[in-house]
């Protein structure tokens, strides 16, 4: 065993029960390369995350060992890509605390997901006057797909607005639930903020008020904290596999069980179907129902290894961690006159996710992006698919940093000394 | 690895911070939007014509420093060509933005040489050429149009 690292500038120890973050970050290939040169300094997990060895192995076994179709055929290979689809199902209901592995959807990711709630659960509800309650820091994918049902509905979004501190004004949005108020969609967790929304306050004011099925994104949640479910209360609950360490083009929904069987298909297809005749076909039990065609096999199996990576690491130390990164470097940030780090909150405020949008005085974020690149830092400049967010915040884009398990105190040094040198070359 | 002084050259930063000809422009020919909807960049661009002279162009917008000095050397190059020659610089930039020989032949891109170094960071190209299309699209008589990157 070699001696412990000397602890970087404005490093802490670990403490007892603390991520073995160097043996973790060994487990992912893809950060051992280098980018112009510097080792890389992957920050844009809120984009996408990387993939433990482990994932990758079991996407790779599947094509080379046992790869066929699910659910059709009676050979071998069949019988075993079906049971090891099936069990990643199992894997990721237990892993968010589904009380019915029936209740897990897969789908192509989270933007997939919400369009099929939008379409089969809100289409068929909706008439005109009814609304659709979202909030001012919804993800596009939570947007759009609400407004295009909306347009084919007479209904109506409408979005609960923020603080300047970037929260959800949960009084302001008890105040917009109604009798009419049929969907409300809310993120977990902001992409572009980090703001941690009290879920359970949300459903509880919702129930309280409104008849309104409770939506919740949960793409920015899913990889660093506990969800569970049964617990927020929820209707609906949208998460992405490649935001999790999972394979990219498999996601999840899960929905309760007495909803997803009342609602039609979202899309047409075999394996969606007990029976079909040319006038009229039987839709299957969900999840099958909803989930036309061959499915992306190897990557819902590559899904259920990403679950159990994160089981075997422990969601509350993944979190503990990213809190100490995320800490550290609003910490640091906040010393910087010409960084302003947006939407952190105030003392007391609520909880946020390991992620930091930031501008800088007298430079734009793209040119940021740029500078950082060229030192290996690899971070997100824009408007993050989150618009109406930036019209709220008053700027045209930012410039933000997302922790993942793999990130080190090192790395938010990089990442502040990159930024050090746009501030040498904007001056 | 490029350097990065070639990419944020002082005349850059100098536009990026005093944009020349900045804001709209009484009485004009035509104006022209350029969008760019992977960053949310904007710039709409003023054409003032005096029968086929360019008598004035100015812009507005927010952007990036490559996109503002882009947009901010532009108005100065092609104030007081004629139409054809303002064409011509349009298209011989383009073509020194996507590295396509050294711009049109006979047509001397002056000042504007400083942006070469965007041409080494490819996903920059759309953030210098976006007042371009815009400035292409008011001479060709568009009002209010929207010209998109994508």
């Amino acid at each position: 065993m070699t001696a412990p690292a000397p602890l970087a500038d404005g490093e802490r120890p670990p403490a007892a029960g603390a991520l073995d973050v160097e043996r973790l970050r060994a487990s992912f290939p893809i950060l051992a390369r280098e980018v112009h040169g510097h080792r890389l300094v992957y920050l844009d997990n809120a984009a996408s995350a990387q993939r433990p060895e482990v994932v990758i192995d079991a996407v790779n076994d599947c094509y080379r060992t046992y790869y066929a179709n699910a659910h059709r055929g009676v050979h071998a290979l069949s019988e075993q890509s079906t049971d090891a689809y099936e069990a990643a199902r199992g894997k990721v209901a237990r892993f968010i605390g589904a009380p019915d592995s029936h209740e897990v959807v897969f789908t192509r990711g989270t933007t997939e997901s919400l369009n099929l709630v939008a379409q089969s659960y809100g289409r068929p509800l909706l008439a005109p006057g009814d609304e659709v309650l979202l909030t001012e820091m919804e993800h596009h994918s939570n947007i759009v797909p609400w407004q295009l049902v909306c347009e084919q509905t007479g209904a109506r979004v409408r979005a609960a607005p923020i603080t300047d501190d970037g929260e959800l004004d949960l009084e302001a949005f008890a105040g917009m639930l109604n009798e009419r108020t049929r969907v409300v969609a809310v993120t977990h967790v902001s992409n572009a903020l980090g703001t941690v929304n009290d879920i359970p306050a949300v459903v509880e004011l919702t129930r309280a008020r409104s008849d309104a099925a409770v939506v919740v994104d949960g793409a920015q949640a899913v990889p660093h904290m506990t969800v569970d479910v049964a617990a927020l209360g929820c209707d609906f609950y949208a998460f992405s596999g490649h935001k999790m360490y999972g394979p990219g083009g498999i996601g999840v929904l899960w929905g309760r069980r007495e909803l997803l069987t009342a609602m039609p298909p979202y899309h047409g297809g075999g394996a969606m179907i007990t029976r079909v005749t040319l006038e009229r076909s039987e839709y299957a039990a969900p999840p099958q129902r909803f989930e036309a065609g061959t499915p992306a096999i190897a990557p819902a199996i590559g899904l259920g290894v990403a679950v159990e990576f994160l089981e075997s690491i422990g969601l509350d130390r993944i979190e503990r961690h990213e809190q100490e990164l995320l800490s550290h470097t609003v910490e640091v940030l906040n010393d910087l006159p010409w960084v302003r780090v947006l939407g952190q909150g105030t003392e007391g405020a609520s909880p946020r996710a390991a992620v930091v949008s930031l501008v800088i005085d007298g430079a734009h974020p793209h040119d940021v992006a740029t500078i950082l690149d060229e030192q290996g830092v690899a971070i997100r400049a824009g408007h993050h698919c989150a618009q109406p967010l930036m019209q709220r915040l008053g700027v045209p884009a930012t410039v933000r940093a997302s922790f993942g398990l793999y990130n080190t105190h090192e790395e938010v040094g990089l990442l502040v000394s990159s930024l050090h040198e746009v501030r040498r070359i904007f001056g | 690895m490029s350097d990065l002084r070639d990419l944020y050259q002082q005349v850059i930063l100098d536009h990026y911070r005093a944009p020349r000809n900045f804001g709209s422009l009484e009485p004009m020919s035509a104006c022209a939007e350029g969008y760019n909807p992977l960053c949310g960049d904007q710039v709409k661009v003023y054409l003032r014509t005096d029968g086929e002279v360019v008598d004035a162009v100015t812009f507005e917008g927010v952007g990036c420093a490559i996109s503002t000095a882009s947009a901010s050397l532009m108005t100065e190059a092609v104030r007081g060509l004629e139409r054809p020659q303002a064409e011509a610089l349009i298209a011989s930039f383009l073509k020194l933005m996507t590295g396509d020989g050294n711009g049109a032949a006979g047509v001397d891109l002056g000042k504007l040489e400083v942006l070469s170094g965007v041409k080494d960071y490819p996903v920059r190209i759309k953030c210098a050429t976006l007042a371009w299309h815009a400035l292409r699209a008011a001479l060709e008589g568009g009002d209010s149009e929207t010209v998109s990157t994508e």
